[in-house]
């Protein structure tokens, strides 16, 4: 047992846990809906990677037509309600919105995406869409995260037969799984899953392709396969010490807390997070939450590298975390269990291929970080084992290559979208990722003989 | 030093602004109050006919969000004896020797019942009289307020009963509801008055709720018209004001009403000729304590502008209103957007596209569009000025020479004096002699 923080109390981790930003109420909607210009050729919408109408779905909240509403956004978008609470709103359309240039406070758009869905799904989930006539043919989806919903919803209403197979008993893949519970609640990332079955998509939960159900089963089953499983472990950064009690990746770690038993999550009273991305900050601030009383985040480049956007770097600094910029782990010691890190200071060098500047170690630095827990954010590994048992697929740098158009893959019948094509990104770009590929499988489908 | 003191018909106050004939100004209570927050006069709410009022007495129009940007209401008189009143009436005078208090009135059509409440009224030591023409619910229907000010006739008549016995001013409060407003006021003036207050409210249904059909509001189940006041209600004033006050056979002091809320708009009212201005709605919202920003914001403006009295500023907008026929055609103006300022909202453009002329342009520069005015064919109309978000990114330029004018009357003896018919070839021919191109 790693040394611990105390339990909280239940009424202290509701508290801790519970939403950053509360719902509006129905005149605090009005007027934001009212404050919106509804700019002619919106920057917002261009900014959205789904490209919701918003001045449309915003106006119609002005007037009460909040049916209405929800359609708009979400004929562009299925994975709304994740998307209205946790997308970085101020890189997309909240910071792309004309009132930025007037140095005015830019329109909750989020907020207002999420006073829409709410009541949509308060007002039970009445028919918006009508399907397409059956057209006899089936897709089957891999994984029922965002992308492999989106495809499902969409692919269900241009008369397709969808079965989806979700290794995990619950389904929603990192909706349900990896999002902090003070942006989402498992319960929110569910009403998405209950709205697309409502389709007619069809979910099997705790099925792994290629143990009960082989990859070859499915290529034979199905018209079509759509690969939408996100992407697998936590890197690690093979340094020694990497195997002591206490260290853990952020995914993980992060899924146990959104099991929303709190009480039963163990939390180092130390804790130091590897890595300076959005997930990352999601498991300091979580650390944080579960009672931890000093959490490090350790990062080799600076402040202007960090990946964590401003809103959640903010939100860091807000909930105490100490950060280490240009600091890099060098080993972890410990017995049995993790006690302490032995660091070095960084200096920036030249340009890598990425473009940043190379953080170079600086001789005799080092230093001792003393920690009981160590959480690896440093992205997440491709599951290439599974990728590779699919036959003919391109894989270029853990990613798996698409057409960018269709999201076919080099196998015709096989199509992806989601963090396995692009290696981690938002939500609502796997949102759009799963529509667009239904519609490059509809293609498909409808133009083979 | 910015002397705010006003003189509106002989009835004289510190400052202009004035609780109007209304549920604010119901009590003793509420009017000292009011006082001691620095209001300059009340017009006491009016007292007359036994009466009873309903519950659910007001219907609201919330707009965008905002709350009551119009108010309407189906209360009535007071609804305390006149006793009560009369007895408070005089109380508050005493206290508050240097405010103004007017004392509105209604009594039924019977110069007795005039002659007897006037008496009573001007014992109470009260500074002048409001008689109310204008109530336009409840009261009409019994033969007073509207019913009076409605018929010019009767508006002279019952006024004339007042004025033979007043020994202290009276002003007539017009209703709005009426085809031409100046002939009320010019019976008010025929009558011997010696000031006008305007408007009173304005006849309106507010709304229907449609979940339960209800029309608001709704005194359980039914309802009916009330007086509609508040912000929306101001342009409305303005332009009734106007009517009166570039009237040259009315000629009377005006106390101003209808949709004040600020001291911006206290200041147009008195631009366009009022005295002294009366507050109900923006009281019955936000209470007295707005007087603090009334007060202070006058002044400030009024030394910012190099004025010391109301007097010097009075009235000044007046000799703007003018006939239609006495613009002159030649004056040109185009719309200029200032790039650095714009936002790219380019609500500029759809106004124009589909509202007006088709004069601007979308330009894709740098990911997003840039708006441009086609000057040569942009007809003036300032649609895209107003639409704009942003404070002066678009502005009106005017191109002609600021000398030539030609307005449509002369225009039209000009083609009497050459035989010229009204025609668009006419027409046409003038237009290009002038450069003026029509789309």
């Amino acid at each position: 047992m790693i040394n611990s923080a105390p339990k909280l109390s239940d009424k202290e981790y509701e508290e801790n846990f519970k939403e950053l930003t509360p719902p509006f109420t129905k005149n605090g909607a009005v007027a934001e809906a009212n404050r919106c210009l509804y700019c002619y050729d919106s920057p917002c919408k261009t900014a959205c990677p789904t490209h919701i109408d918003i001045p449309g779905f915003i106006k119609k909240i002005a007037t009460g037509n909040l049916k209405g509403s929800a359609k708009t956004i979400l004929e562009s978008n299925w994975i709304a309600l994740t998307c209205a609470k946790a997308c970085p709103v101020e890189d997309l359309c909240e910071g792309a919105c004309v009132y930025n240039d007037k140095d005015e406070k830019p329109i909750e758009i989020g907020r207002l995406q999420r006073y829409a869905i709410d009541n949509y799904f308060a007002s039970g989930m009445p028919k918006l869409f009508n399907s397409k006539d059956k057209n006899g043919k089936s897709v089957g989806i891999i994984g029922s995260g965002p992308a492999g919903l989106a495809c499902g919803a969409e692919l269900a209403l241009l008369g397709y037969d969808v079965q989806i197979y979700e290794g995990s008993k619950i389904p929603g893949g990192l909706s349900t799984w990896g999002i902090a519970p003070y942006k989402v609640r498992q319960e929110d990332s569910l009403k998405e899953v209950e709205l697309v079955k409502s389709l007619g998509v069809k979910i099997k939960t705790g099925i792994r392709i290629g143990e009960s159900i082989s990859i070859d089963e499915l290529l034979t089953t199905y018209d079509a396969v759509f690969i939408g499983i996100g992407l697998g472990e936590s890197s690690k950064l093979n340094i020694p010490g990497e195997n002591l009690e206490g260290i853990v990746g952020a995914l993980s770690f992060i899924e146990n807390v959104k099991k929303e038993k709190w009480n039963s999550v163990n939390v180092g009273k130390r804790v130091a997070i590897i890595g300076a991305g959005n997930t990352a900050i999601d498991a300091a601030t979580e650390a944080k939450r579960l009672g931890a009383e000093k959490v490090n985040i350790i990062y080799r480049r600076s402040e202007d590298e960090m990946p964590a956007n401003k809103f959640e770097f903010r939100l860091a600094k807000d909930d105490g975390i100490i950060f280490h910029f240009l600091t890099s782990p060098t080993e972890f010691f410990g017995n049995h269990k993790v006690e302490k890190i032995n660091c070095i200071k960084m200096r920036l060098g030249e340009k890598d291929k990425s473009g940043r500047r190379k953080p170079v170690a600086i001789k005799n630095s080092e230093f001792f970080i003393e920690t009981d827990m160590v959480i690896f954010a440093l992205g997440q590994q491709a599951n290439l084992d599974f990728l590779n048992s699919i036959p003919d697929l391109k894989i270029s740098n853990g990613c798996v290559i698409i057409d960018e158009k269709t999201y076919q893959t080099n196998n015709p019948k096989v199509f992806a979208g989601g963090d396995c094509i692009n290696g981690g990104k938002e939500t609502v770009n796997a949102a759009y990722d799963g529509k667009q590929a239904a519609h490059g499988i509809d293609n498909y489908l409808s133009n083979k003989k | 030093m910015v002397d705010l003191s006003i003189n509106c018909g002989g009835i004289k106050s510190p400052n202009p602004f004035w609780l109007a004939s209304a549920p604010p100004s119901n009590s003793a209570y509420q009017n000292c109050k009011a006082f001691e927050q620095g209001w300059g006069g009340t017009v006491w709410k009016t007292i007359g006919e036994p009466v009873m009022n309903v519950c659910n007495r007001y219907g609201s129009i919330d707009y965008n969000g905002e709350k009551i940007i119009g108010l309407n209401n189906i209360e009535l008189i007071s609804d305390r004896p006149i006793e009560v009143n009369l007895k408070e009436i005089a109380e508050t005078k005493k206290l508050w020797s240097d405010r103004a208090v007017i004392v509105s009135l209604m009594v039924e059509s019977k110069k007795e019942a005039w002659h007897d409440i006037v008496k009573r009224t001007v014992d109470t030591g009260a500074d002048g009289i409001e008689l109310n023409y204008g109530c336009p619910h409840g009261m009409s229907e019994r033969g007073m307020g509207a019913a009076v000010g409605q018929v010019p006739e009767y508006c002279q008549m019952i006024t004339e009963w007042v004025t033979e016995v007043s020994t202290i001013p009276v002003l007539v409060k017009l209703t709005p509801n009426v085809t031409n407003i100046r002939y009320p006021a010019r019976a008010a003036k025929a009558a011997n008055a010696s000031g006008l207050s305007l408007i009173n409210t304005i006849n309106s249904i507010m709304g229907i709720d449609l979940d339960t059909m209800k029309i608001q509001p709704s005194v359980g189940g039914l309802s009916s018209h009330g007086g509609f006041a508040g912000p929306a209600v101001k342009p409305i004033a303005l332009h009734l004001l106007s009517q009166v006050t570039s009237d040259p056979e009315i000629n009377l002091p005006i106390s101003g009403i209808g949709g004040i809320s600020n001291w911006r708009d206290a200041l147009e009212f008195i631009l366009l000729g009022a005295d002294s201005v009366q507050i109900c709605t923006a009281v019955m919202h936000y209470g007295f304590r707005i007087i603090d920003d009334l007060i202070e914001g006058m002044t400030n403006w009024m030394e910012e502008k190099g004025y010391s009295s109301l007097n010097e500023i009075k009235g000044k907008a007046i000799p703007q209103i003018a006939d239609f026929g006495n613009f002159n055609l030649l004056h040109k103006t185009v719309a200029r957007i200032d790039q650095s300022k714009c936002i790219h909202c380019n609500l500029c453009y759809v106004a124009c596209e589909d509202g007006a002329h088709q004069c601007i342009d979308l330009i894709p520069v740098n990911g997003h569009n840039k708006t441009q005015v086609r000057e040569e064919d942009c007809v003036g109309c300032r649609l895209c000025a107003i639409v704009c978000p942003v404070e002066g990114c678009i502005s009106m330029v005017r191109l002609d020479d600021a000398v030539s004018t030609k307005t449509w009357n002369e225009l039209m003896k000009d083609f009497k004096r050459e035989n010229k018919p009204l025609t668009w070839k006419n027409l046409a021919e003038f237009q290009k002699e002038h450069g003026i191109v029509i789309h």
